[in-house]
């Protein structure tokens, strides 16, 4: 066995506890679908070719209903979606290239992959072991150069074996493009059904390409503005339940969820600060909307804003001591900061039109928002001070951005006009020009993209 | 007493309510409180209406909403004649208790618009306030634009939208 424990194994997985939780008070009543994406953007000219054989196994083993061979070809294809889904790269994925043996893991035929034009292959094989999970190895080779560029090995439990083949995608992406990884991370959002005058909206989640899909509410209160804690453990979100607006917290393992704060008046628009003790709401008092914030502990909220206006939403800066916000106390719709005690608010938006939804990268560097003018609704991105502002999107109406966790790529969600008009979940790259819709079982909004799972 | 009655007791107080009109009680409760408006026109008129009902307000004053410009939340001079009918109405139902439901139309962000419709059912809230109406009678809640009344996609059908709607939710 040629493959090198000491090193790799450190990289083992552990089943994350927010990956085996039962679900919540609602069963899923749709059976989650395989990720399948559907280009719609414009494509990029140059992308890197990158060979993807299915994985190979030393000998065919069923573990809990997994074969090893049909899980190789399985973690093959969600890597070349991933590389795919990135907008870098032209992966050829197992459906397009010959599979490989156990001995060509570790010793390629460069030759082969150079003559499918490929600069890149990814090798691999999934081995069971023996005491009811597997062992993923993940190999990357410039074809060129004859070299190895990327061994990573990964013990997992049976039903994490997509995030093998994520944590294998972002290795792949990380060494190649030099940028931090964003594929092992799961998105929040509200799956949407029904007539548009009676929309039936659930709190739902999903892995960061569609996959292991699980429905949280059944859609009898209408659910928005879902928000994962950093740590996966639960969900800030509003809920009409009895006909009221409230900011709740959901708890995912107990399935169980609590008021952010007691209260008379309506809450809603709710924001995780970057370490997770702290949330950020906003609340309606006699018509005037302002923003608080809280420990996610509970305790006594301080109120950031007392402008006559509409101050909404808001968004921490990835080292805790800002936050971005909206507010109309200008006459429309504008984007501001502040620091996390409300001192030194100051307007950042100044171009042409309303400027709303605005989060702050985790990278720290841009502020995404939409945009609303000139008929249309278009996500953009400005720096902190607000300048350098670009447009990544242009539709009849594009809302509520959400970074990936390397902030290289912008969740949002597209709504079409019209009686039937709906709500569908896509994803943006910086350039623009990547531009994707997210495979969910039926419509989507309010994505919402968490960090990197733990 | 709540909204919820018995069959008999419907029957019993639509036949006080109607005297010569032979149509039979309807067969269901008025809406539930539950949700929002649904748009409906049926006033039930030439049916049972029962005092104090949503039936009976919406056929005893000129309207049950009041409509507001694109991003503001004032109450003009119509809207004023529409929250004084439903202010004497309210007055002639003393032990009625009534939702303020605000919205807005599809053309803004949906936190925005939460606080948007916010700001308009206050704004009915505070003028029937101001014509004598005890506060406590009415709740408020903002839908944003989380349930239009028409579905369109044009400047009607966001006028339309662009609302606060006074809902009878019992007593």
């Amino acid at each position: 066995m040629p493959f090198r424990t000491s090193l790799s194994l450190a990289l083992l997985l552990t089943a994350a506890p927010v990956l085996a939780q039962e679900a919540a008070p609602t069963p899923p009543t749709v059976v989650p679908t395989e990720p399948r994406e559907t280009i719609e953007g414009q494509l990029s000219q140059e992308r890197t070719v990158i060979a993807v054989p299915a994985f190979a196994t030393p000998s065919v083993t069923t573990v809990a209903g997994l074969r090893t061979d049909t899980l190789g070809r399985q973690i093959g294809e969600v890597i070349a979606a991933d590389l795919e889904r990135s907008g870098l790269y032209a992966p050829l994925g197992p459906g397009s290239v010959r599979a490989i043996t156990m001995a060509e893991v570790t010793a390629p035929r460069f030759a082969d992959w150079k003559a499918r034009n490929a600069e890149n292959v990814v090798h691999g094989f999934v081995r069971a072991t023996g005491t009811g999970g597997f062992i993923v190895g993940c190999y990357l080779y410039d074809t060129a150069l004859g070299s190895e560029l990327v061994r990573q090995g990964f013990e997992i439990q049976p039903g994490d074996w997509r995030r093998a083949a994520h944590k294998c995608a972002d290795a792949i992406y990380s060494r190649l493009s030099g940028e931090a990884p964003f594929f092992d991370s799961r998105i929040a959002y509200i799956a949407e059904s029904g007539p548009k005058g009676n929309r039936v909206k659930q709190l739902a989640i999903m892995d960061s390409d569609g996959g292991n899909h699980k429905f949280i509410t059944n859609g009898q209160a209408l659910a928005i503005s879902p928000r994962f804690s950093p740590d996966y453990k639960k969900i800030v979100y509003v809920s009409y339940l009895n006909n009221r607006v409230r900011v709740f917290i959901y708890d995912v393992a107990a399935g169980t969820q609590k008021l952010v704060t007691e209260s008379g008046n309506a809450t809603f628009a709710p924001r995780w600060s970057p370490d997770g003790r702290q949330i950020l709401y906003s609340m309606a008092v006699g018509g005037n909307t302002d923003i608080y914030r809280i420990s996610a502990d509970g305790g006594t909220p301080v109120r950031l804003t007392n402008a006559p206006g509409i101050d909404v939403g808001g968004s921490f800066s990835p080292d805790g001591k800002k936050i971005v916000f909206e507010s109309d106390r200008s006459g429309g719709q504008q984007i501001y900061t502040m620091n996390i005690d409300g001192s030194q608010q100051r307007r950042i938006s100044f171009g042409g039109g309303r400027y709303a939804t605005p989060e702050w990268s985790p990278r720290g560097d841009l502020i995404a928002f939409t945009k609303m003018g000139g008929g249309e609704f278009r996500i953009g991105v400005m720096t902190p001070s607000g300048g350098g502002e670009r447009m990544l999107t242009n539709s009849w109406q594009d809302e509520a951005p959400t970074w990936s966790p390397n902030g290289r790529v912008i969740q949002f969600f597209r709504t079409t006009p019209g009686r039937t008009g709906k709500s569908t979940i896509w994803q943006v790259d910086l350039t623009g020009v990547n531009l994707r819709r997210l495979p969910t079982p039926r419509d989507g909004s309010d994505p919402s993209w968490g960090p990197i799972l733990p | 007493m709540t909204i919820r009655r018995t069959t008999a007791m419907l029957a019993a107080v639509a036949m006080l309510a109607v005297g010569a009109c032979a149509k039979k009680a309807p067969e269901e409760l008025p809406p539930a409180p539950e949700g929002t408006d649904t748009g409906s026109t049926d006033t039930g008129i030439g049916n049972a209406v029962i005092p104090g009902s949503q039936q009976d307000f919406v056929a005893n004053v000129s309207s049950d909403r009041i409509f507001f410009d694109f991003d503001q939340y004032n109450v003009d001079a119509e809207d004023q004649a529409t929250l004084r009918s439903q202010a004497q109405w309210l007055q002639r139902n003393p032990a009625v208790r009534v939702t303020l439901e605000g919205h807005a139309d599809e053309r803004g962000t949906r936190d925005y618009n939460i606080a948007l419709g916010e700001r308009r059912a206050n704004a009915a809230k505070n003028y029937l306030a101001s014509l004598g109406i005890d506060p406590s009678r009415i709740n408020v809640i903002s839908y944003g634009k989380e349930r239009p009344a028409a579905l369109g996609s044009n400047e009607e059908a966001w006028a339309q939208n662009r609302r606060a709607v006074t809902v009878v939710i019992g007593r």
